[in-house]
């Protein structure tokens, strides 16, 4: 090996790790709130301090490119309600998937659930994220904003839930009785994704409270990614041949955001790879936090 | 005297902690949920302790004592029987889940434990026999009520919730309170009567 290839790999080893500059933080009711900025990449960080995690990120230079594997899965949905009129995503993070709902789809009405209001304030003031007159969020608990869309009797075509990505999992989102309230305001030929937990005791006690409410999903993973992502719709979920076409279909729509759409249908398992044995979650019990080791 | 008063301490906050998950499917998790609660707890608490010094001026005794056992837990019943039937209406009402979890706190937990509440300054009323040893008397059962409350809300937090539904969890406070009740009588008659004289400032 040449010395100078050393000295920059090097180089390279002691730049590399070192954190980009933080230019915002603040400490909400719910959380510590980083943003920060390596080059032309900017991160959201929630908790800094219990092991880093980059929740969301965005390229400066191409704003409209999803960073994150576990957000472009988020899309994968689209295989099985290919042109959502409404659209409900649980989480904003620094709102990468509803804006890229709404640049797809200007005219679907998008509804966006964020607990916490300084999570809103940063998305815009950092990750140029923007209501539009077709995107509104609102503050709320995501368990009470579905109930009450139940008790209205609003639909959603897509909805996504991806509310589990923080320090602290909220256990009253991960119940039998939350998922049926779910359903309820999902359209017939609408789609439900939920980004989920791959690791721990929670996978098992999770697949199994999915499967008794919905019959079967789609267990979505990719190799790049950690998160676990579940896919399903009422009733009975359609060959896999149905899901190739559609990828073939919508690939060229979804390139500009960097979602590898045709890859996706063969990642997109229902094969049960779960301990069925394990409890199911519900309101009298939902020890989440407890599972997760 | 003193399990009694850790048993009190133990399901007081026991029923607090179970309080936001009965309350989370109805008013999510947010922070202001726990400050409902909490401010029930809180409130409920100081109207015990008030009626519970008022009522030991009266003819203080282990049957009345026993009482406040039982009918702190008879009161909690409902919390396990009705509270979907109680929170759906308030849900329906109030569109704000702040005051939405304020009223059904209200209604779900003020009851029972200002009960709890009553027992601290009963007790110290009927442990007390000399003036001088009041002030002692109090500390030892606030002492014991208070680790009896650290145990509560540990044990549930930590294990009871992985173990068992909420409302088991709830079965098995309430049990304990009939359980002190019973304590309560037995003692009660094993000193002679039930209705248990205490020495002190009678005229």
């Amino acid at each position: 090996m040449k010395p100078r290839f050393v000295l920059s790999l090097l180089l390279l080893a002691l730049t590399a790790p070192a954190a980009g500059e933080v230019i915002h933080q603040e400490r909400s009711l719910y959380r510590d709130i980083t943003v920060e900025q390596n080059g032309q990449r900017r991160c959201l960080i929630f908790n800094v301090h219990r092991g880093d995690r980059n929740q969301t990120c965005i390229d400066l230079d191409e704003p409209e490119r999803l960073v994150f594997s576990y957000t472009r899965m988020s899309f994968a949905g689209l295989l099985l309600a290919p042109e959502p009129e409404s659209i409900l995503v649980a989480g904003l993070g620094g709102g990468s998937i509803p804006m890229t709902f709404s640049d797809l789809f200007p005219d679907a009405q998008i509804d966006v659930i964020e607990i916490d209001p300084a999570v809103v304030s940063v998305a815009k003031d950092f990750f140029l994220f923007e209501e539009t007159a077709n995107m509104r969020v609102y503050v709320n608990d995501a368990r009470v904003f579905i109930k009450r869309a139940g008790l209205e009797g609003r639909k959603y075509d897509y909805i996504v839930l991806d509310a589990f990505t923080g320090d602290y999992i909220p256990e009253h989102l991960l119940t039998r009785e939350f998922l049926e309230e779910v359903k309820q305001i999902l359209n017939p030929d609408g789609v439900l994704v939920a980004n989920t937990f791959s690791t721990s005791r929670l996978y098992d006690h999770e697949s199994v409270t999915y499967q008794r409410v919905w019959n079967e999903f789609y267990n979505f993973r990719l190799p790049t990614s950690g998160n676990r992502i579940i896919i399903t719709r009422i009733g009975a979920l359609p060959p896999r041949g149905d899901l190739t076409g559609a990828a073939r279909r919508l690939a060229d729509q979804v390139e500009k955001y960097g979602i590898p759409l045709l890859e996706y249908p063969a990642r997109m398992s229902t094969r049960v790879d779960w301990d069925m044995s394990r409890r199911m979650l519900t309101d009298q019990y939902s020890p989440g936090n407890l599972l997760r080791d | 005297m003193a399990s009694v008063a850790f048993v009190s301490g133990f399901c007081i906050m026991t029923v607090e902690m179970l309080g936001a998950r009965i309350m989370a499917p109805y008013f999510g998790g947010s922070v202001s949920v726990w400050g409902s609660i909490i401010t029930v707890f809180m409130l409920a608490l100081a109207l015990g302790y008030l009626l519970g010094g008022r009522l030991s001026m009266r003819n203080p005794n282990a049957l009345v004592f026993a009482s406040f056992y039982v009918s702190a837990a008879l009161f909690s019943l409902p919390i396990i029987l009705f509270a979907d039937a109680i929170m759906r209406p308030i849900f329906l009402a109030v569109e704000d889940a702040r005051y939405g979890s304020l009223l059904a706190s209200i209604v779900m937990f003020s009851v029972p434990t200002t009960l709890l509440g009553m027992i601290s300054p009963y007790s110290v009323r009927l442990l007390v026999e000399r003036e001088e040893h009041s002030g002692q008397m109090a500390g030892l059962l606030f002492f014991v009520s208070t680790v009896g409350s650290a145990a509560g809300t540990l044990g549930t937090s930590f294990y009871f919730v992985l173990w068992f539904e909420v409302n088991r969890i709830l079965w098995g406070a309430v049990t304990a309170l009939l359980i002190a009740a019973a304590i309560i009588l037995v003692a009660g008659y094993m000193r002679g009567s039930l209705s248990l004289r205490v020495r002190g400032h009678e005229t």
